[in-house]
């Protein structure tokens, strides 16, 4: 008798489907499954009883868990403009240069070869107000004569968040937009001249939406990077003091491993997702538009 | 409308003079050419102009103002681009009410503005439409209703035609001359289409390697072009051109042919001059087979063998060998060749050329 056998084409997809199921899918579950349980990593049984939407349910009358989601909204629109803005800035100067640019080029995205742990401790250092460079300059320069706390009030230790995190990767709107000014036809530029445009209206009206799409792509991303933004905070500030930095993926970490309860942890993190999605929508329409647009042929 | 007048232009990459010195002075309303090989400087002139390049030296006068130091905004001026420089984020009504919308004109005056150079150009039915949307032909007549709403000075063409195929390249042609008849303002068109400069200019300035060589009107450039270049630029297809030296009422050629001195260089070139021989295949023939040029034909014979033919329908292209190169004569009310048929070739020697060897200028007086 001739044994059943799993016809090649599947037999072939097999081991892909084993090892994203294995990684992905059910590590994905699990998860799912544990934000409606009241599991804690102390009391391993836990994770057996099912709670439904008890963890939902507290959470969105949690004050301190919608805090943390305002802050990481804030800092993500207050990072990504500002990052756009230097990136602009960055990219049209770098363009400008007509010797050195790839010199140029290379140095720019010096900032992204650093691990984000090692920058948020750069920072920190710098951002100490006993023995930090920022302190020690504005104090020489006779600005002030006080030791600003950076790290710990609330406003400047957010501040200086801000900056570590905008210094560790502007260059990555600087590389997107350059890129688009390098492939963008010289033409349309002369015409708008020629046309009557100032510098500055050449820019708005010809220059940048056919920059835009690439805006688009580099905002994308670094949404993505910011709306799971850990390390940096982690080391600089770690949440505090006082949970005055406290941010999504501080609270959602400090929640599942110190005081070890995964579920509630787990069920934070679904709707941290949200906001990434939410987020990429958003900004993926924008670039299907903007791409129409400039009838961008890629 | 204006004039414009260039006075010992120069344009210069660093120590590379690419533009040296030339002077032009165009009229009100005058379509003026500039044509010449690429790399002569013709575009980079016109973009000087235009106030897109610096000027190394020299000046340019715009109606009687000088414009060295302005920026293309305030030239008064308007350009169409050879790749149509079209805002691809814009739709046709908008590209060419753009340069309105920035001089802060009202609404209503862009809408009247733009519908009637559409109009003018036949693109009212696609005006909501965007330039992605658009053939290369439409796209043209796009860039150029851009550059007529404006109603400026003087416009600029940056070789408008070459990125069209020869069918609408020649349909494009009628257009922009019917649109200088009626928008009546002066142009400077630049092109290293012959034909186009030809067929649409008032005068056809030729340049080559950052000089002018011949300013005139196509009549002249084509009868009595002044050098050697001009002649063998201008003409489809080229004159013939051979040195010779002249000897005794004789032009003797490298190989020990020859052929009479043409009649009227006779007591004007000393013998044992080096000279270049030219004559257009329109005067060079199968004895028959001619255009009669108007003047006393001074008709030399030669029996030639005949190498290749090109009938085009209504003439043939004859070239045939003499004197060590080949010659190509026009063949009207043609009747079939063989190659290695010999053949009887009249020289027109009329309507001959004679440059100088060294220098390349005519020596016609």
């Amino acid at each position: 008798m001739k044994s059943w056998r799993l016809p090649a084409p599947y037999l072939l997809l097999l081991p892909a489907f084993i090892v994203l199921a294995a990684v992905v899918v059910v590590p994905l579950l699990l998860s799912l499954y544990s934000s409606f349980t009241p599991f804690r990593l102390t009391r391993p049984d836990s994770i057996w009883t099912f709670i439904g939407l008890r963890n939902y349910e507290r959470l969105f009358t949690d004050w301190e868990f919608w805090v943390a989601f305002g802050r990481t909204v804030l800092l993500l629109t207050v990072a990504l403009n500002l990052e756009m803005v230097l990136g602009l800035g960055l990219a049209v100067l770098v363009e400008k240069a007509t010797r050195g640019q790839r010199l140029l080029r290379t140095i720019m995205m010096f900032p992204m070869m650093f691990s984000p742990v090692l920058v948020g401790f750069q920072f920190k250092f710098m951002f100490n107000d006993n023995i930090g460079l920022i302190n020690n300059a504005l104090q020489g320069l006779g600005l002030t004569d006080q030791a600003i706390p950076w790290l710990i009030d609330g406003t400047l230790a957010f501040i200086a968040i801000l900056t570590a995190e905008i210094w560790s990767s502007t260059a990555v709107f600087a590389i997107f937009i350059l890129a688009g000014l390098m492939a963008m036809p010289k033409e349309p530029v002369e015409a708008a001249r020629v046309d009557g445009c100032t510098p500055w209206q050449t820019f708005r009206f010809v220059t940048w939406p056919y920059l835009m799409p690439f805006a688009f792509i580099a905002m994308t991303i670094r949404s993505l990077d910011i709306a799971r933004a850990y390390d940096i905070v982690k080391i600089m500030t770690d949440g505090g003091p006082a949970k005055r930095t406290e941010i999504l993926w501080t609270l959602i970490a400090r929640t599942g491993y110190s005081d070890a309860r995964m579920g509630l942890a787990n069920a934070m993190a679904y709707i941290a997702i949200l906001l990434s999605i939410v987020f990429t929508a958003m900004f993926f329409r924008q670039l299907a538009k903007a791409r129409a647009q400039i009838a961008a042929e890629w | 409308m204006a004039t414009v007048s260039l006075h010992s232009l120069v344009k210069r990459y660093g120590n590379v003079p690419v533009v040296h010195g030339i002077d032009l002075a165009v009229a009100d309303r005058e379509f003026i050419a500039l044509v010449g090989p690429s790399g002569c400087g013709k575009s980079t002139t016109l973009r000087m102009i235009a106030g897109l390049e610096d000027i190394s030296g020299g000046e340019i006068r715009i109606g009687g103002r000088k414009v060295n130091d302005l920026p293309p905004r305030s030239r008064n001026i308007s350009m169409v681009f050879q790749s149509y420089a079209l805002y691809p984020h814009m739709t046709v009504a908008e590209n060419m009410g753009f340069s309105l919308k920035i001089a802060g004109k009202p609404q209503g005056e862009i809408e009247t503005r733009v519908a009637e150079a559409a109009k003018t150009l036949g693109l009212e039915e696609l005006l909501e439409r965007r330039p992605s949307q658009l053939s290369g032909g439409q796209r043209q007549r796009v860039a150029m209703g851009r550059a007529i709403v404006r109603n400026p000075e003087v416009f600029l063409f940056d070789e408008p035609l070459s990125n069209l195929d020869a069918k609408l390249r020649t349909q494009m042609r009628i257009e922009i001359k019917k649109l200088h008849a009626k928008v009546n303002s002066t142009v400077i068109y630049v092109t290293h289409d012959q034909v186009e400069a030809m067929t649409l200019a008032d005068r056809i300035v030729i340049m080559r390697d950052g000089h002018i060589e011949q300013v005139g009107t196509p009549e002249d450039v084509f009868r009595r072009p002044a050098t050697r270049f001009v002649a063998g630029f201008i003409g489809s297809p080229p004159m013939n051109l051979e040195e010779a030296t002249v000897e005794d009422g004789k032009l003797v050629f490298a190989g020990g042919e020859a052929l009479p001195l043409p009649r009227q260089f006779r007591d004007k070139v000393e013998a044992g001059r080096k000279v270049v021989f030219g004559l257009r295949p329109d005067d060079l023939y199968p004895t028959g087979h001619g255009i009669h040029s108007g003047e006393e034909a001074e008709v030399h014979e030669v029996e030639q063998a005949v190498m290749l033919t090109e009938p085009l329908g209504n003439e043939t292209l004859v070239f045939t060998e003499f004197a060590g190169r080949e010659w190509v004569s026009r063949m009207l009310n043609p009747k079939p060749l063989k190659p290695g048929e010999k053949v009887r070739l009249s020289f027109d020697l009329s309507q001959a050329h004679l440059f100088d060897a060294e220098t390349g200028t005519t020596l016609r007086t």
